[in-house]
């Protein structure tokens, strides 16, 4: 009987992946165990072992072939005397012909969701510097760590793998190349150790980049985030400040259950001495890095893992800059406004096209991208014109984000509701590993349109 | 090691003892309602960092405890001003927002002050680093509690100072006392300053009460950091005559052991030492004593005086 070989997931949020090199020719024998070939994803290359027995019978992918699905069938294995079986599969020629197919029409969908839930917001749009060529969000990242390291040599970073690893989520590719291990420098598991180290190298007068692998484990070290880093200016009556970028990636990635999968933003958000920005495009992710880069307080900068693939058009002038404390109003709409930020975006992208396709409604929406100092006179103004609002974020309820700017909106422009403020929300509950209820958990784009029916009186 | 010169003891008696009369006018002013919060205080452990004074550059940067205000004086910070801050004035160091525990001056390379047991660890760790990621041959004094060295982030700085090579000089101040628990019902293991060990770094332990062993093994110390060969350990065996804080009645000790060690004082040492090699005749030594009963008693003066922090201050230095 012969067997399938599938292109495995090797990471929680891989969703294809490249063939970089079979370790296997037709006709090998290979055993359980034995190594097979090589596979590229978005952040590392790795090898890939056998689980069956048998002869490889057929390779259905070329060395070099990029962007194949996971769970694609990549290889069969059997026993080559069972020739019924293997007549039943495809010519590799065939495969690849259907895959191009398949490809062809994967792209198309790329392109039309691009279209209209990628697209970039008007302001961007009028962007004289924007790129033809499209990044990244972990290339703006590093573009632009890279770029301020080269202006000022205080500037350095370090956190775990961050170095000769490239960084868990490759976002430090290629810094300790450039800069060497004296400003790229890989740290111990050992949070609230180097995080402390970090606080005083800023408070003597460096500037850290301190990278977190997520910010999960930054509650490892949230004692010197709050109790020394935020509040050393203060405590010192102005003398000492503390010029350091806490960043990472925050929030839920893939089915990697509670203790990876949490959104601090209100957590930080609270802190008087932080500042606090939560990027979702490679556009902004650019523009607000080196703000908190030059920026003479310690910022929090919350990433996520999910949009480190996303791709975009950047500015790639070395100074340009997005001001911390200023929301982007991503669609201009009159009937109701949705407040969001980070990776809440896309979906909130998604259910205004959907909220105008269904119920004619034009949706309004800000991407607050820093969240202390709130740009509360944006999310006023919107309000004023829209009567109605929204928040999404990925945070738990209490206490939210959108808690606050419910709190804000009710003082000061109370007036102009002609419906309560609806907060979409993660479940009130530690996130569950298993996919079918993660998806519950997380704010879907059905949750933002039920909202939005809700305040518009829509039943 | 240099030798002494007479001026130098002048100087570390004259700055023992300033510490001791501000800590007890310090207590005075507690008494009566002019100094509030929590008020940790110095006395009987003078020789600790007047011995580490004598041996320290004024480029090297230090970073203590909370128990701060003797280590503000013997970095040479105006005794008015470190008052002012504990009766939260605008005169103060931190302009009355830090108060007792949080007092930093920048410009002498004084680092705080630091109310977090432990945090202060990595952050002077930090320090260090930044005097050698810019080249500087200068060190950093991280002070440690003996409390403290029951706390992780303690480790987590030593490995990273030993596997960096850190120019960082660990001093433990052991008072025997973390807030009212004995170091032997804390310290699993009483060497503290072998608690390096495991990292390579080296320690010594040192009679804190003789300020004359502490600028031997602090300079002896302070050389090997700053030479590059990474952090180095001194535990000091101190004692505090008062209680962890104002309000702390220190029922957790004898009178003898108390008076015993007060057979020991650091100052009544130098003084005799003074005395022994004629440095100065007993009148000089009074004239001392003079002087500074009367510019701690300014200082008192000065910090009664000062205004409070104006209103609008609230809302300052909380971003640069």
């Amino acid at each position: 009987m012969s067997t399938e070989i599938l292109m495995p997931a090797l990471s929680p949020t891989m969703t294809e992946g490249n063939l970089s090199k079979w370790l296997i020719k037709k006709g090998d024998t290979v055993k359980a165990g034995d190594l097979i070939a090589e596979i590229e994803t978005d952040k590392a290359t790795m090898e890939v072992e056998a689980v069956d027995e048998g002869v490889v019978l057929d390779l259905l992918f070329k060395e070099g072939e990029a962007n194949i699905p996971v769970n694609k069938a990549i290889a069969i294995i059997g026993d080559p005397n069972e020739k019924v079986e293997v007549k039943k599969q495809a010519p590799v020629e065939k495969v690849i012909e259907e895959k191009k197919i398949e490809k062809n029409i994967e792209t198309k969908i790329e392109i039309k969701k691009d279209d209209i839930i990628n697209k970039p917001s008007p302001k961007i749009e009028e962007d004289t510097n924007l790129s033809s060529e499209e990044i990244t969000m972990r290339q703006a990242l590093r573009d632009t760590m890279a770029e301020e390291m080269r202006k000022d040599n205080k500037v350095f970073i370090l956190g775990e793998e961050v170095a000769e690893y490239q960084g868990a989520y490759k976002v430090t590719q290629g810094l300790l190349q450039e800069f060497g291990k004296e400003r790229v420098l890989d740290t111990p598991i050992s949070e609230h150790g180097f995080t402390g180290l970090a606080v005083g190298a800023a408070f003597k007068g460096l500037r850290p980049i301190l990278e977190f692998m997520t910010f999960n484990f930054s509650m490892q070290a949230i004692d010197q985030i709050i109790n020394s880093a935020a509040k050393t200016l203060y405590m010192s009556g102005g003398q000492i400040n503390c010029p350091i970028v806490f960043r990472g990636p925050n929030g839920a990635a893939a089915q990697v259950a509670a203790q990876h999968s949490q959104d601090f933003s209100s957590w930080y958000s609270q802190v008087p001495g932080l500042k606090v920005i939560a990027p979702s495009t490679p556009y902004n992710a650019k523009g607000l890095l080196r703000s908190a880069i030059t920026d003479p307080n310690p910022v929090i900068f919350l990433e996520n893992e999910i949009l480190y693939g996303l791709k975009g058009a950047v500015n790639n002038d070395v100074n340009f800059s997005i001001p911390i404390g200023k929301a982007n109003i991503e669609r201009e709409g009159k009937d109701l406004t949705i407040v969001t930020y980070s990776i809440m975006l896309q979906k909130s992208k998604e259910a205004a096209l959907r909220l105008k396709e269904e119920f004619n409604l034009d949706t309004e929406i800000i991407d607050l991208q820093t969240l202390r100092p709130l740009d509360t006179e944006t999310i006023l103004n919107s309000v004023k014109k829209t009567n109605r609002l929204i928040t999404v974020e990925e945070s738990w309820p209490f206490g939210s984000i959108g808690s606050e700017i419910a709190n804000i909106v009710q003082r000061d422009a109370f007036d102009y509701l002609d419906s309560p403020v609806i907060k979409v929300n993660s479940a009130d509950v530690p996130m569950p590993y298993s996919l079918s209820l993660e998806k519950l958990y997380l704010p879907q784009v059905d949750d933002i349109i039920n909202a939005a029916k809700k305040v518009s009186y829509i039943n | 090691m240099k030798k002494l010169q007479k001026a130098d003891y002048i100087k570390m008696y004259s700055f023992m003892l300033k510490i001791r009369r501000f800590e007890e006018r310090a207590a005075q002013l507690y008494g009566m309602g002019k100094i509030g919060g929590f008020c940790h205080l110095y006395i009987g452990q003078e020789a600790v960092v007047v011995g580490i004074l004598m041996t320290i550059d004024k480029n090297d940067s230090v970073v203590t405890t909370y128990r701060d205000h003797g280590h503000m004086i013997a970095r040479g910070l105006d005794p008015k001003r470190i008052m002012a801050e504990l009766t939260g004035r605008e005169d103060g160091y931190s302009a009355g927002k830090g108060g007792s525990m949080h007092m930093f001056s920048k410009e002498n390379n004084f680092y705080g002050g630091h109310g977090i047991v432990g945090a202060q660890v990595p952050i002077g760790t930090g320090i260090a680093f930044t005097h050698k990621y810019n080249g500087e041959k200068n060190i950093c004094r991280t002070y440690i509690g003996d409390g403290a060295m029951n706390n992780g982030q303690v480790f987590e700085a030593f490995n990273l100072a030993a596997l960096w090579k850190l120019p960082v000089l660990y001093i433990i101040e052991n008072n025997k006392y973390g807030m009212g628990t004995s170091v032997d019902r804390a310290a699993a293991g009483l060497d503290l300053y072998k608690r390096g060990e495991a990292f390579g770094i080296p320690g010594e332990k040192v009679d804190g009460m003789n300020v004359f062993s502490v600028i031997e093994a602090a300079d002896k110390a302070g050389k090997y950091v700053r030479e590059g060969n990474g952090p180095y350990i001194i535990e000091v065996q101190t004692y505090r005559y008062r209680g962890h804080s104002m309000s702390d009645p220190a029922k957790y000790r004898t009178k003898e052991e108390l008076d015993n060690y007060k057979q020991t004082d650091p100052i009544e040492i130098v003084k005799a030492e003074i005395l022994k090699k004629k440095i100065a005749t007993n009148d000089e030594i009074e004239k001392i004593n003079k002087d500074t009963l009367e510019e701690i008693k300014n200082a008192a003066e000065f910090a009664t005086n000062s205004p409070f922090p104006k209103d609008s201050e609230l809302y300052t230095d909380v971003y640069l």
